[in-house]
């Protein structure tokens, strides 16, 4: 993971400010969706080789959750935007 | 002292089949010696791929060579492949702390760690080849009253199991180990959780001795063979799409944690599981000077001392999924850091090489050996930080599903669909976390 | 005598001498040494055992790549084990040891290892010692662990302090040789922030031991010169003693600087040794080559070194490694050595170059050379005295006290290679080289593959100009210097010498040797990872400087392949050794995690509290009175103070979060699992949160002070946790919800005022009625206290007793605590801890994370009846309805009894049917907290038990296994005072 995460309010940061979430491209399903979506949205991961969206808090910061898109293998960050804002 | 427990997992071994090749044992040490050491035959064959297989395991890790060795041995299948896409234990049976223990506290898990623990003691008699098992014991230091309470729920689940467990008090602790920080310390030391059959075993050798093991009883091992794809035909598996090329099975195997769902992703298996990134670490050779495996209970950091003198410790992933086989500063400054609180004379000794491994992380935290929704094709994966000391049992429990088709009663809990039935072993109560755990 | 301190030359202060000693003998030598140089120019060859065989050892090398000459500097607590001699720079005082020997080093038992090593062939012990079984843990593996290990760790306290930094910069350039220096002064003149670490002392790396002229010169004053101008640019840092370990992600390295590492008394307000997070724009790595000792029969003998390793001996540090010193050179490099040692009047005793075209050299005319001629063994114990050499099938016997080997080079591409990138062969330069890293780091100089100083000089200005550029400078064209006549550094590989009569290692300090290699092959470990992990060539602590692509040769040569074929072993962290002081830095003993302290504290302080930690936080857990000598004693009383008085409780470290906005009750609605939202204001309420599993994640108050403002506390434990969850929920899952919250936990002093008195106390402190009727049971409100200051009041209780929780801002909370305290007493106020807390909320069953561990749904514990069916949504809901989370034999929280009152009940023993064997299967449960209570006058427990609630009455074994310890036990409802809460209400 990168040394740094620049976060859209408060610029480039040292990482060791943010806290993991864990995965972002899961969306919390309508209450009445079916069982095995709200197992898939608990449970089940893509946890991609590649390119995949973490969410990070800016915990030492701004605290908002931000989607950090980066590469799980060469750990390079490709966007860093604010979690709420899909 | 009695194991009854455990025991009812061991009296289903037969041997099958015969065994090929050089016998090790100080005799033949002696004889090879005397012939400058130039009689010795290859621990396995490097064998061509044949177009079909019985059972094929993916991953020749500890876990893929230990099944591939119990089911030709023990189960009697014959005709069985492990396809490894780099050498033969190139994964994290090579890059873990190599701490063996059944020090577990819940019904889902201590069975299946202490079947693992029994098996591991009679391991270098059984694979002829030493695995330099040293039971010299591991101690959960604690630091709270709800710690200790915790610990001592957790020594009472191991003696449920007929798994001895001790609690030791800080004035015991402070005769066995001087060097622990009794006096400065931010979170003070109460006391210890002590297993004495726990330990460390040679990792390498592990995967040696079954990978040795299988090739005397007729596996194929072919390494440098990267599984792409997993072909299926009215909807059961058929074979593996190679970089050497296709080849068919009966039945398939999954055994390579870390990549877990990158292979699973072949069939379409959707698992609840995350890849995250493990570092360890050893410090230059020292002359013997920590006795015991040791866990801080005011962080997670785990020591101690190879047969060649190296201190081998770790703590918590780095905390972010990845499958780079490597770590960030950050989380290597924590790890010394919880280092020097624990033992202040650490300060200055000199760490030697760090190395990382990518985990498997579950939902809760526990493994899975499991058979899936296509028939023939079986997972086993989620080992999280725990791997190494599964390796046993995790091969006996997964050639026997994929044997016989049924679970093995000491992996009865560790079912694929537990998420979903809500039966999670959450050993650590952190949920569907996976950083967590 | 055979190494002495040449008469002059050397950059050492031969004006001054220092006192040292080794294995108890004095020694002197010369600021400027190293520890290594100093014993060489002392004649002292014989400095360490090696590992397996415990051969004698001397110096291989000149610097951190040193495989041999490791010792132990300093004493006590200071011991600094497996120092490399090579890279200790000598002061006055100095202490060393040698390592690895008993009784002595020159007398070592251990040596026996070497007569019996047919026996110990590489991967022996897999392969023995499994029979008989027993035998293994008793005998064999203690023998084996007795044998671990070089160096001998004190660890004591260690008595000195550590630092960490972060610096920032332009451009990082690691090594200060010829490539650094000259990329400094291109990257320096035109205005970049550059950083230039070098890990040596002195700066100038193979400057200062080169002796080719520069500018006419010595290649040392150049670098004096070229250090004296970066000296004067503000933009430029330089870094002596500083070693770069490790490239992290993002450009960022890690980097150790050595403070005070050479000074016998180390000053108290320095660090000794200092962290560097070093964030570079660009790096480029300087790092130099190293050379390859040659693999021959005998070449581990004492006197046997690298011939750079005996140049920069000669050169730098003026000291001769022997009189009559012979070169073993498979290329041109060795020539120059020879002529360096002949122009400060050492002898050489002959030239032996493997290659039989190799060319002329004209200024070694007196000098023996004999081509196409190889080592095969060398004689002397524990000095060099003769080699041995084999050519055309004839040996002949030269007398020599020292060997150069040159072997060729390998580049110093550590750092590029650790994060995944592998290294690719030059056929060219038959060698690995670093690939293409990407744009953050490049290469320079011998590093890149360019071995003559003209070229490092011309590659480290060109590569600094690209550089710069990029980052958008302006760089003037420098006029080169001139440098005088140079070696052609090519080389004819040879990664074995064929004939070997004795063993020929590969890896000294491991005792891998050459047939290893070939065994570990044989036996199917040929793949290099495989061979390494086999012989354990390349895993000591140089981590295979000098043998890791001799390794990689010697395996491809066997193979019958290329070494492109056979790879090398990945390059991890850390390049050399670094201390955990280093990395920890001042993290440590009470330093190493924040303490935080209640607003109360100074109050609990002078109330003589015994306080505990419970996370971060120091809570006071017990007030003591004279003449009690036990904390129960303390506690007891506490307690019966509380149901029969009334007490003062710190309750300060709950988590406290302000929550308002228009959608704040629905915000709370789908936090918690029952219901939020018609609150009215003015009233608290009880709140269970889950997790999105289904299990309970935290409990709480919410209180309602307005239509849209809310006040909700957290466990102290979750405090953080809670916060960021509710974040999460609120950023992420539920933007469109107006709400807004802050963690208000620092800025609250609350304390719980409980027990039959507790009204009277209160009302006596403040202006509002807070009779029965006008403040009920749940009741919240802003109160104003006698004297003025607005607080707030909440009738809430812990404790079953009636009770208060007084919340004032921060720092009126020792007043006001004192007031209470000063108002209490008429009516027996005690002040009480978290123990006697703790005892009070067991005595009425409510539950702690002791019961909600992470595994607990809200019907485990009893609540499931509030978890409120109605809303259509909240965290947790649908999971929670799993088959596994609703089962009946789920575990279920019980109260517990013991049968006899006098008997113990302690918290974590388990359950068991009476009568049933202890396994597993038959497990019913455990005991989650346990007291005595002062009240019913024996001990009582919380446990959960299987399918509990349907097993009131029956009597159950408590057992503890780890106590040795079986109690009878009585199933009762988890409530053991007050069942019907008629004393909340009162």
């Amino acid at each position: 993971m990168a040394s740094f995460i620049s976060c859209p309010h408060c610029g480039i940061r040292p990482k060791e400010e943010f806290t993991v979430r864990g995965d972002a491209s899961v969306i919390r399903p309508e209450p009445d969706a079916s069982d095995e979506a709200w197992h898939n949205y608990v449970h089940i991961r893509a946890n991609p080789r590649g390119r995949t969206r973490e969410h990070w808090q800016h915990v030492f910061g701004c605290r908002r959750f931000l989607v950090v898109e980066r590469d799980t293998v060469t750990h390079e960050v490709y966007s860093v935007t604010d979690g709420g804002s899909r | 002292m009695t194991f009854a427990p455990a025991c009812r997992y061991a009296n289903v071994r037969e041997n099958h089949g015969t065994v090929k090749g050089m016998r090790y044992s100080a005799f033949a040490l002696v004889k090879q010696a005397l012939q400058g050491n130039r009689g010795w035959t290859p621990a396995w064959r490097e064998p061509q791929p044949k177009p079909h297989y019985d059972v094929i395991i993916v991953g020749g890790g500890g876990h893929g060579l230990a099944t591939a060795y119990y089911l030709a041995k023990e189960f009697g299948v014959k005709n069985i492949a492990v396809l490894e896409k780099g050498y033969l234990g190139s994964g994290n049976v090579g890059r873990n702390t190599t701490i063996v223990r059944s020090n577990y506290l819940l019904p889902g898990n201590e069975p299946f760690y202490e079947f693992s623990l029994k098996l591991w003691e009679g391991l270098g008699q059984d694979l002829n080849y030493n695995v330099m098992l040293s039971q010299r014991g591991i101690i959960n230091l604690f630091h709270s009253d709800a710690d200790r309470d915790a610990h001592i729920r957790r020594g009472n689940a191991m003696w449920m199991e007929g798994v001895p467990a001790e609690l030791l008090d800080r004035e015991t602790l402070k005769k066995m180990m001087p060097f622990l920080n009794f006096d400065h310390a931010r979170f003070p030391i109460m006391g210890g959780l002590l297993q004495k059959r726990a330990g460390t075993a040679r990792h390498d050798a592990v995967a040696w001795g079954f990978a040795r093991g299988a090739d005397r009883h007729g596996v194929d091992l072919i390494q440098h063979c990267e599984v792409t794809g997993i072909r299926r035909e009215n909807g059961v598996v058929v074979g593996v799409e190679t970089s050497r090329g296709f080849i068919g099975c009966g039945k398939l195997g999954l055994a390579a944690a870390g990549n877990t769902s990158v292979v699973g992703q072949m069939a379409g298996l959707k698992l609840p599981i995350e890849s995250h990134v493990l570092q360890a670490f050893v410090t230059e050779g020292l002359k013997p000077c920590i006795d015991h495996v040791i866990t801080y209970g005011a962080g997670h950091f785990y020591i101690s001392q190879s047969d060649k003198g190296g201190l081998v410790f770790g703590a918590e992933i780095d905390g972010y999924s990845s499958y780079a086989q490597r770590g960030g500063l950050a989380t290597v400054e924590h790890v010394m850091e919880e280092g020097v609180t624990m033992i202040p004379g650490l300060s200055r000794v000199r760490v030697l090489r760090s190395w990382a491994g990518v985990m498997d992380m579950s939902m809760d935290g526990s493994p899975i050996i499991s058979r899936t929704d296509i028939d023939n094709l079986y997972l086993n994966c989620g080992w999280c930080y725990g791997g190494f000391k599964a390796t046993p049992a995790s091969g006996f429990c997964f050639a026997h599903l994929i044997a016989k088709g049924e679970t093995h009663p000491a992996a009865r809990f560790l079912r694929l669909d537990r998420f979903e039935r809500g039966y999670p072993i959450d050993e650590h109560g952190a949920g569907p976390q996976p950083n967590l755990h | 005598m055979t190494a002495y301190r040449l008469p002059e030359g050397g950059l050492v202060d031969r004006t001054t001498s220092l006192d040292f000693r080794f294995d108890g003998t004095r020694f002197k030598g010369h600021p400027g040494d190293t520890l290594a140089s100093a014993l060489l120019a002392n004649d002292q060859l014989l400095l360490a055992r090696s590992f397996k065989y415990h051969r004698p050892r001397g110096l291989v090398t000149a610097g951190v790549s040193e495989p041999n000459a490791l010792v132990s500097i300093g004493s006590g607590a200071r011991t600094d084990a497996n120092t490399r001699a090579t890279v200790a720079e000598l002061y006055a005082g100095l202490e060393a040891r040698s390592q690895n020997n008993w009784p002595s080093l020159k007398y070592d038992i251990g040596a026996l290892n070497n007569l019996l090593s047919p026996f110990l062939s590489a991967g022996f012990y897999y392969k023995t010692f499994m029979w008989p079984a027993a035998f293994w843990e008793k005998l064999y593996e203690p023998l084996i662990r007795r044998a671990a290990g070089l160096g001998r760790a004190v660890l004591e306290r260690d008595p000195e302090s550590y630092e960490k930094c972060w610096t920032h910069c332009d451009l990082l350039i690691v090594g200060s040789g010829p490539a650094g220096l000259s990329a400094a002064l291109t990257a320096g003149r035109a205005g970049l922030r550059v950083v230039l670490a070098e890990q040596d002392f002195r700066m100038g790396g193979a400057l200062l031991s080169d002796s080719t002229a520069i500018d006419g010169n010595s290649a040392s004053v150049f670098a004096e010169a070229s250090l004296a101008e970066l000296a004067t640019l503000p933009n430029v840092t330089l870094m002596p003693r500083t070693t770069v370990f490790g490239w992290y992600d993002d450009n960022v390295f890690g980097a150790v600087e050595r403070v005070q590492k050479h000074v016998a008394q180390p000053i108290a307000k320095l660090p000794v040794e200092r962290l560097w997070r070093i964030a570079a724009k660009r790096a480029l790595l300087a790092t130099g080559a190293e050379e390859r000792p040659l693999v021959f029969g005998g070449n581990d003998r004492p006197g046997v070194m690298t011939a750079s390793a005996i140049g920069t001996y000669a050169n730098r540090f003026g000291v001769a490694a022997g009189k009559s010193v012979a070169i073993f050179t498979n290329g041109n490099a060795g020539y120059r050595t020879a002529a360096d040692l002949l122009r400060h009047g050492v002898g050489i005793a002959a030239i032996i170059d493997t290659r039989s075209d190799a060319p002329a050299v004209d200024d070694l005319k007196d000098v023996r050379i004999i081509k196409g001629a190889g080592i095969v063994d060398t004689m002397g114990g524990q000095r060099l005295g003769k080699l041995v050499f084999e050519r055309s099938g004839y040996e002949e016997v030269i007398a020599c006290d020292a060997i150069g080997m040159s072997g060729g080079f390998n580049p110093v591409i550590h750092l590029a290679c650790q994060r995944g990138a592998r290294p690719v062969w030059s056929s060219e330069l038959d060698t690995f080289l670093a690939p293409d890293v990407g744009g953050g780091l490049s290469i320079a100089g011998a590093a890149a593959g360019y071995y003559t100083l003209s070229a490092c000089l011309a590659d480290g200005a060109e590569k600094a100009a690209t550089i710069a550029a990029d980052l958008g400078f302006a760089v003037t064209a420098d006029e080169a210097p001139a440098v005088g006549e140079e070696v052609d550094p090519s080389f004819t590989t040879l990664w074995y010498v064929p004939g070997a009569k004795s063993k020929a290692f590969v890896d000294f300090q491991n005792d891998v040797h050459a047939r290893d290699l070939g065994l570990a092959l044989r036996e199917g470990f040929g793949h290099i990872e495989h061979a390494k992990r086999y012989t354990t060539n390349g895993m000591a602590t140089d981590q295979g400087k000098l043998s890791g692509v001799n390794a990689a040769g010697i395996l491809a040569g066997m193979r019958g392949v290329s070494p492109a074929e056979v790879g090398i072993t990945t390059f991890r962290p850390f390049y050399t050794p670094v201390s955990f002081g280093a990395l920890a830095g001042t993290a440590r003993d009470m330093h190493a995690a924040p303490k935080r302290v209640s607003p109360l504290h100074g109050w609990a302080e002078r109330n003589g509290a015994v306080f505990v930690e419970a996370g971060l936080w120091h809570r006071s857990s017990w007030f003591p009175r004279e003449g009690e000598r036990t904390w129960r004693q303390t506690t007891d009383r506490e307690v019966l103070n509380v149901r029969e008085n009334v007490g003062l409780c710190d309750v300060s470290t709950l988590g406290k979060i302000e929550v308002f906005g228009t959608d704040a009750a629905e915000f709370l609605n789908r936090l918690y699992c029952n219901a939020m939202a018609k609150l009215p204001i003015g009233k608290a309420r009880y709140g269970l949160m889950l997790r999105e599993d289904g299990i309970v994640y935290d409990d709480g108050t919410v209180s309602r002070f307005g239509e849209n403002h809310f006040f909700v506390t957290t466990t102290t434990g979750l405090a953080a946790g809670v916060l960021s969850h509710m974040e999460y929920c609120a950023q992420v899952l539920w933007p469109d919800l107006d709400v807004r919250f802050t963690s208000v936990t620092d800025q609250w002093a609350q304390m719980s005022i409980a027990g039959p008195k507790a009204r009277a106390v209160v009302q006596a402190m403040i202006e509002d009625d807070i009779s029965n009727v006008a403040f009920p049971y749940l009741s919240v409100g802003v109160v104003t206290l006698k004297g003025g200051l607005k607080a707030r009041l909440f009738r809430i209780s812990f404790s079953g007793e009636l009770a208060y929780e007084l919340a004032v801002p921060a720092g009126y909370g020792e007043s006001v605590a004192d007031a209470v305290i000063e108002a209490g007493r008429a009516h027996g106020i005690c002040a009480y801890g978290l123990e006697a807390l703790n005892v009070l909320r067991l005595e009425k069953g409510y539950v702690t994370h002791a019961e909600f561990d992470g595994r607990v749904t809200p019907d485990d514990a009893g609540f499931g009846r509030m978890v409120s069916a109605q809303k259509p949504d909240f965290i947790g809901k649908r999971l929670s309805t799993r088959y596994g989370l609703t089962a009946a034999d789920r575990m279920q929280m019980v109260g517990l009894k013991p049968a006899e009152k006098d008997k113990t009940i302690r918290a974590g023993a388990h359950l068991l049917k009476d009568g049933a064997k202890p396994s597993t299967i038959n497990d019913q449960g455990y005991v989650s907290s346990a007291c005595f209570s002062p009240v019913l006058g024996h001990d009582i427990a919380l446990a959960f038990l299987k399918s509990g609630r349907e097993r009131y009455g029956e009597r159950i074994v408590v057992w503890d296994r780890l106590k040795n310890e079986e109690t009878m036990a009585e199933v009762c409802e988890p409530v053991f005072v007050d069942p019907l809460s008629a004393k909340l209400k009162v």
